[in-house]
């Protein structure tokens, strides 16, 4: 076992743990972090996606030692003050989503991409949401609360 | 007693089973699963409205065999039916319990009382008194008599409108939602290590180096089965990997699949039974109806093999303690799988409990139930600890069982304009293997693979109205001969069972495809036919809704693109919820891509419940079933599928999704019919219509692949 830090939704963390580890295991077993998912194992779903400093990272095959020293963002850690990210807000509102396994690697897709197009079109949106699979069908409304979020945070 | 109480209540009378009353609050108990379609949502809509409190006072519990009702399996569209009336009848009696309660001690008639939130108001004489101080700690631990009058609809402030769905915050947040969130002292994580297919079993293994790798606690090497127990998840995981490297499978030439699908069920066909009404009779076959004249058609229809595919593997945490096993799964039938484990291990049924906690969505029987038996095994073999087992991306895509290939050979006769006689034969695997216990027999793979195995269950034909393999098989047109047989093909070295819809999909699909034909046959508009032989006004309600706005939709065509529109409509069981279904698409001249741009669906799902609900449903069954239809079947090696990941087994993604408009057409004094299944069946046969509206090209073999297409357009 080694130590490795990294900056976990904005906190310094340290852990004593094999390097071989995923971070997907890492974040939902050490610290208890429920958003990501294990859905494939092979980075072909997008269900365990979260930011590696600032981009978009599957956390199922990125190891632990592969972090160390990197700010690692959740969904958990979109917003501070347990208050709502206007994305959350706006998959909210619109009920952007069934079973609900996908969202979060969604979300941090979502994120992204309107950190560099703060107003994508749905055929912009569709495109950065490729790697994300969704299996309910609810595709549509993903896509309009993403929309939603953007022009309310245009305004 | 009432005879009008609804069937589940009369099995679970106790009002308390289904109603607990603590801290402002109510719990409502329900033996239906959250699936991710939205039914707790719904079910604490009615319990709210028919109880006068707000959402935000709502609970919801769902399956547990510990509480709460037995009401079997999550499936075939019947939560809002059953356990939805169920909820409000049991609502209202606890309801009118109450405003007896409180006009006694106001010494008023119950009708002059008021509610809110829980909270009883005296008009004349400014009292009030809540539920939870009349019950002063108490619940209602009497039967329900149904003897309570339902609020009248035009009454309603929640049921029919749209609300946020009550699971969805957490879900967005990473709160608790789901099985893989539950964490308990002492867990122990585990991971199966299945052979490459059913036709595998264990030649050797010798598991020492993975016994003695630090953190392993136990291999288990029970028969075939074969799992692992470590302190951690990346231990579980490698020792998983190095256990696959180390296990010497063999099989026997004749469980060698058959490479010809179509022709293995045409030639396999163990028992054929003529479906008369939707229900299978003992009847005999008769002959194939014909007649004199008239423009006869006759197209065969394929399916292949597919899978649920849901996104997050199953799983399930146990645990074996002073004899009693406690399993947490995702499994539609929390009763039904907690007899089925207790049968395989041979314990009694009160030693063991489900409690029902979520996954991924599961659109059927996936690996859920399975995953509860594993780890059943798993925690039997290492008392004392919980075990989290966790399903891996192959374990769940070889091993679930897949939703099964049918064939459907249809041959009609139109004459004058109208369909004279309907043949249809159906061919397919069961679509019922679920692990439902019956006798010596399971369908639960553990069992079989253990060192003392069961024997597999037999599959029999259902028999009840729509069923599995005859489901949606009865057109539900104005045809005077029909013919319409289910052939079942009992063999299962692949594995087959409950898939959404389950022989709906292929059945509309091909009657759909087919009724296109028989019109343009005919020289007949498609609407038109299909109206022209319906005589329920609620059927033509929504295919006329539908094919109005895909008229109205405004199309902007790109070069190099054919267009074309195409319909198709089915009442789910020929009893449940009206959709029809119409699709704009195009195709790539150069390479027979096909790209959906514009789907309609209209819907009469009688009294709407939670109308965003069903909306997301039918939404999302459509694009479930487009998916299906255009990109997806399982592939097989000699021996096993190959169908292991997402890259070979392709579902639609984001980029290839159409707009979707749905048009409901609410029917607030008719009852509800259940709608999670309803747009399955129409929306392939409407693809198929609209590619052969764009092209002239009939495609009737699911997937539709650019290749497949190009082939055919190279016959013509």
């Amino acid at each position: 076992m080694t130590l490795y830090s990294l900056t976990l939704n904005g906190q310094q963390r340290t852990v004593d743990a094999d390097g071989e580890t995923s971070l997907l295991q890492l974040l939902r077993n050490e610290f208890c972090l429920n958003s990501l998912k294990y859905g494939c194992g092979t980075e072909q779903c997008g269900a365990c996606r979260v930011l590696v400093d600032g981009e978009v990272t599957c956390a199922c095959t990125r190891t632990l030692a592969e972090s160390s020293g990197t700010d690692v963002v959740t969904v958990e850690g979109l917003s501070e003050d347990r208050q709502l990210h206007p994305l959350q807000r706006s998959f909210l509102d619109l009920n952007a989503g069934q079973c609900g396994y996908c969202l979060s690697g969604i979300l941090i897709t979502a994120y992204k991409l309107l950190q560099t197009n703060s107003n994508p079109d749905r055929s912009e949106i569709a495109a950065a949401l490729k790697d994300n699979l969704c299996r309910c069908g609810a595709h549509n409304r993903i896509i309009a609360a993403i929309e939603a979020s953007a022009s309310m945070t245009d305004e | 007693m009432s005879s009008e109480l609804p069937e589940a209540l009369q099995r679970n009378p106790l009002l308390s089973t289904w109603l607990r009353f603590d801290n402002e609050k109510v719990q409502v108990q329900t033996g239906k699963v959250e699936l991710g379609q939205g039914i707790s949502t719904a079910l604490a809509m009615i319990a709210a409205e028919e109880l006068d409190v707000s959402l935000d006072q709502i609970d919801i519990q769902t399956g547990r065999t510990d509480s709460g009702p037995n009401e079997f399996m999550t499936a075939g569209s019947m939560s809002i039916e059953g356990s939805g009336s169920a909820v409000r009848q049991a609502c209202a009696d606890a309801r009118a319990h109450f405003l007896n309660q409180a006009a006694g001690l106001f010494d008023v008639s119950p009708e002059v009382l008021s509610i809110c939130d829980g909270v009883i108001s005296n008009p004349n004489g400014n009292e009030q008194i809540s539920y939870w101080q009349l019950l002063d700690g108490s619940q209602l631990d009497f039967e329900a008599n149904g003897e309570a009058k339902l609020k009248a609809t035009g009454q309603y402030k929640l049921v029919g409108y749209s609300t946020t769905r009550i699971d969805l915050l957490a879900k967005l947040t990473g709160e608790t939602a789901f099985i893989q969130d539950l964490r308990f002292e002492n867990a122990m994580h585990a991971r199966i290590v299945r052979p490459p297919g059913m036709a595998f079993s264990l030649s050797s293994l010798d598991a020492s180096r993975v016994e003695s790798m630090p953190g392993v606690c136990k291999v288990v090497i029970d028969g075939n089965f074969i799992g692992v127990i470590a302190e951690n998840e990346f231990t579980a995981v490698e020792a998983r990997k190095k256990l696959h490297q180390l296990a010497r499978w063999k099989t026997n030439q004749a469980d060698r699949l058959p490479p010809d699908v179509p022709r293995f069920l045409k030639e396999n066909v163990d028992e054929s039974l003529l479906v008369v009404d939707g229900t299978p009779t003992d009847s005999s076959i008769p002959p194939l109806l014909d007649a004199a004249g008239g423009i006869h058609c006759r197209a065969t229809y394929f399916k292949p093999y597919h899978l649920h595919g849901s996104i997050g593997p199953s799983a399930a945490i146990a645990e074996f303690r002073d004899n009693h096993l406690i399993i947490h799964s995702h499994s539609q039938g929390p009763h039904v799988i907690r007899a089925a484990i207790a049968q395989a291990l041979g314990m009694d049924l009160d030693q063991v409990t489900v409690i029902h906690a979520e996954n991924a969505g599961c659109y059927g029987h996936n690996g859920a139930d399975d995953a509860a038996m594993d780890a059943a095994m798993l925690a039997r073999h290492y008392p004392g600890h919980p075990i989290f087992l966790q399903w891996q991306r192959q374990d769940e895509h070889r091993w679930e069982p897949f939703s099964p290939a049918m064939l459907i050979e249809l041959d009609a006769c139109v004459i004058d304009g109208s369909i004279r006689f309907w043949n249809a034969d159906i061919y397919s695997q069961t679509h019922m293997g679920r692990p439902i216990p019956f006798g010596s027999v399971t369908n639960l793979v553990a069992a079989w693979q253990k060192a003392d195995p069961m024997p597999r269950a037999e599959a029999r034909p259902g028999i009840v109205f729509h069923g599995g393999i005859h489901r949606n098989a009865d057109p539900c047109y104005q045809i005077p001969e029909k013919r319409i047989v289910k052939n079942l093909v009992k063999d299962q070295k692949v594995r087959t069972s409950s898939t959404r819809s389950l022989g709906a999909f292929a059945n509309v699909f091909a009657i759909e495809s087919f009724m296109n034909e028989l019109a343009y046959a005919s020289g007949q508009d498609a609407v038109q036919f299909r109206l022209n032989h319906l005589r329920d006004d609620r059927a033509r309600a929504v295919i006329i809704s539908m094919a109005a706005r895909l008229r109205g939709y405004r199309l902007k065509e790109r070069d190099g693109w054919l267009y074309g529109r195409g319909i198709a409509f089915a009442r789910y069981k020929n009893s449940k919820c009206y959709a029809a279904v119409g699709v704009i698409l195009c195709i790539n001249q150069e390479t027979f891509e096909i790209s959906l741009v514009h789907a309609v669906i209209s819907a009469d799902a009688g009294q709407v419940i939670d109308k965003d609900g069903l909306t997301n449903q039918l939404e999302g069954g459509f694009i479930q079933a487009a998916s299906w239809t255009l990109k997806e079947a399982v592939l097989f090696g000699e021996y096993a599928s190959i169908s292991d990941d997402w890259e070979s087994y392709p579902i639609l993604t984001f980029p290839e999704i159409p707009t979707v408009e749905t048009l409901i057409l609410d029917q607030p004094q008719e009852p509800s019919l259940g709608a999670g299944e309803a747009t399955q069946g129409p929306t392939p046969a409407a693809i198929s219509n609209a590619i052969f509206d764009a092209t002239g090209i009939r495609i009737r073999e699911i997937p539709f692949l650019p290749e497949k297409l190009r082939s055919l357009a190279l016959k013509d």
